[in-house]
């Protein structure tokens, strides 16, 4: 499963300073109440909590305080080639910088080396106008375009940068627990398959790890019939980012018959305004060549016609 | 204000990868089931319930909810969560004790590290503005931080291999071990770097795990167990988040927390050190001197579920007094880059 998300933060006047500045290819500081100047800036004081605004321009070459080497980097990082990361204390900064440093391999790289900045090709108000550092003797080579600006906020021509984003992409293996599984390959045939908690009985569609009354797993399976009843529902009159039907539309809770348990599914089949708490619907599935293991096979629920179930034979489940 | 005790300490085994779901309830399931077979507790019987687990790590959100589960949380349960590790959660069970609220709690933390990329994952916890946008992974913060204490001259790289190597020889005798060993000094420090100067023994491996306390007020405590692991003092503190403005050789939180606590005195100390460096630094802010038995377990270079291995030093800390083999033991548990926040607990047995 790939995750990703652009977190947008707005800057601020410290912060801000320092980006724009950045834009610029100037590098700015802030001085602390001890008088030590911070780069990166920080709004506040670490020691007093006091909140900083006497702005220090400082160099844009610097020391190495510490490193160490990256020989396989991963996504996201500075460089797609191995390289260094540093802690680079810049000329007129008492603070260090954590940024990358282009040499060929590690042992290139030493504790109190000079580096100097290379510029992206194209600076926006990010930290990654820093493209990374090298060392200062080999300031002219000829190492090719930095890697595409990072995106920034939209702003009017000329504007400040007043909000960064920042991509957060993420890659993660789920696995199903056993009783998913079981459920799962039983949507692929077509079957909707419960598990009774083995102390309250109570059947759980979909299963559960555990049941949420009595904290043991849930064992037997529980070959369930794809009818049931809206315990309660909502129409859906927004759009929204990502939606896939277009409003309105009715999501409603499904208890099937002989479950303890509702899930959310899309009712179709009638008019919005008929949908009821207490309708019967029975599910609506999808081609059987379409079939995979997910409820997703089940395209959607429509009413049967049948008479309404009463109020007091759901009620417990809301 | 009541004292309260450890009564009860229940772990999952540390692996490398589990084939449960990152919700947690099929590790903690069975824990919970150790937990109160300890304590002759059922569900009924707790107070206050608290987790430390992450979205970020489960790749989902609002992921503890999943876990509450294997509470059996219905009817509904007085419960709460931090996106810590579970040694916070621990504090705040803590202090539902201290305010009389509660007089038992049960803390639990879990984590499926194995489910995303850990070392990427973990960059998040970094300053978003100019820091996580570059993407520094864990370990090399790591590794930035233990390069400054060689060119200090604080430690060299064979202090580290000893403490690795002692940790692994260690973990032969814990039956909860990811992996444990024999090797040599000599023989660790012939191994490649992972991230110069950090080589393998120097990193906790990415592990599955969870685990499970069991709190109680003191005199509920003594009814329930023998020798109940009392909290004499337990403290947590934050250093800067500005890692390039902190000296990252010292962890001024860890001695402010230690000083609290009351450090001085204990007979073992389990530390929460990820990297073998990191133990350097908090034996020596905490004053733990060569008489204080280190991480009799093997500590968390020899299994490190996120989230769950600080409770389970405070959990190996408490083991050694419900079973009288030490009075006094440290805990220390850590969260965040490079040492940031740390927590420590001192437990006693009082007779």
């Amino acid at each position: 499963m790939n995750i990703g998300f652009d977190y947008t933060r707005s800057v601020g006047p410290v912060l801000g300073r320092f980006v724009n500045g950045l834009a610029a290819r100037r590098i700015e500081g802030v001085r602390g109440s001890d008088g030590r100047v911070h780069v990166p800036p920080v709004e506040y004081d670490p020691h007093t909590a006091e909140a900083l605004t006497e702005f220090v321009e400082v160099g844009d070459e610097g020391t190495v305080q510490s490193w160490t080497w990256m020989a396989e980097p991963l996504d996201g990082q500075p460089l797609t080639r191995a390289f260094a990361w540093a802690l680079i204390r810049l000329d007129g900064a008492d603070t260090a910088m954590l940024h990358a440093v282009d040499v060929p391999g590690p042992e290139r790289m030493r504790t109190g080396m000079r580096v100097k900045v290379r510029w992206a090709d194209e600076t926006v108000g990010h930290i990654r106008d820093i493209a990374y550092f090298r060392p200062v003797e080999t300031e002219d080579a000829d190492d090719g375009p930095t890697s595409p600006p990072p995106p920034v906020a939209e702003r009017e021509e000329g504007a400040p940068v007043g909000v960064v984003i920042t991509p957060v992409h993420l890659k993660y293996r789920h696995s199903a627990s056993p009783e998913e599984s079981r459920y799962l390959r039983g949507l692929a045939q077509g079957k909707l398959l419960g598990q009774r908690c083995p102390v309250c009985h109570k059947v759980y569609l979909p299963p559960r790890g555990a049941c949420p009354t009595d904290g043991v797993p849930t064992t037997d399976e529980v070959e369930l019939p794809d009818t049931g009843i809206i315990t309660t529902f909502c129409v859906v009159n927004v759009p929204f980012l990502g939606q896939r039907i277009k409003p309105p539309y009715v999501t409603a809770y499904i208890l099937i018959d002989g479950a303890d348990i509702a899930f959310l599914h899309l009712i179709l089949g009638c008019d919005a305004a008929d949908v009821r708490m207490g309708m019967r619907v029975r599910a609506s599935w999808r081609p059987r060549e379409e079939w995979t293991t997910s409820l997703e096979n089940i395209a959607h629920f429509e009413p049967t016609g049948k008479p309404d179930a009463p109020y007091e034979s759901f009620a417990h489940h809301l | 204000m009541p004292d309260v005790a450890v009564i009860g300490f229940a772990q999952a085994p540390n692996v490398r990868e589990t084939p449960g779901t990152t919700n947690g309830v099929e590790m903690l399931v069975p824990l919970l089931a150790e937990a109160y077979q300890q304590t002759g507790l059922s569900k009924r019987d707790i107070g206050f319930w608290c987790s430390g687990s992450s979205d970020y790590v489960a790749g989902r959100a609002f992921s503890f909810i999943a876990a509450v589960d294997a509470l059996g949380a219905f009817p509904p349960i007085h419960e709460s969560h931090v996106e810590m590790d579970a040694a916070w959660a621990f504090y705040e069970a803590w202090l539902k004790i201290r305010m009389g609220e509660v007089d038992t709690a049960l803390v639990y933390g879990f984590g499926k590290s194995s489910a995303g990329q850990l070392r990427r994952v973990l960059a998040l916890q970094l300053d978003p503005y100019f820091t996580a946008p570059l993407w520094p992974d864990s370990i090399s913060i790591a590794a930035l931080q233990a390069r400054c204490g060689l060119d200090a001259g604080l430690w060299s790289e064979k202090d580290l291999a000893e403490v690795a190597a002692r940790s692994r020889a260690d973990a032969a005798g814990n039956p909860f071990a990811q992996f444990s060993g024999s090797a040599g000094v000599a023989e660790l420090l012939d191994t490649p770097m992972v991230a110069d100067p950090l080589r393998r023994h120097d990193i906790a491996p990415v592990t599955d795990g969870a685990a499970v306390v069991v709190l109680a007020a003191e005199d509920r405590a003594r009814d329930l167990v023998e020798r109940p692991a009392v909290i004499t003092g337990i403290e947590h503190r934050v250093d800067s988040p500005e890692l390039g403005g902190r000296d990252l050789t010292r962890s001024p939180s860890t001695a402010a927390a230690g000083r609290a606590a009351g450090a001085e005195g204990v007979e073992v100390a389990e530390l929460h050190a990820p990297f073998t460096h990191q133990e350097l630094i908090l034996r020596r802010e905490l004053g733990l001197g060569a008489g204080v038995r280190i991480n009799p377990s093997g500590g968390v270079l020899t299994g490190n579920p996120m989230f769950a291995a600080g409770l389970a030093r405070i959990g190996e800390a408490a083991k050694r007094i419900l079973a009288g083999t030490a009075r006094r033991t440290l805990a220390h548990a850590t969260s965040g880059p490079a040492l940031q926040q740390n927590l420590v607990a001192v437990l006693e047995r009082r007779d």
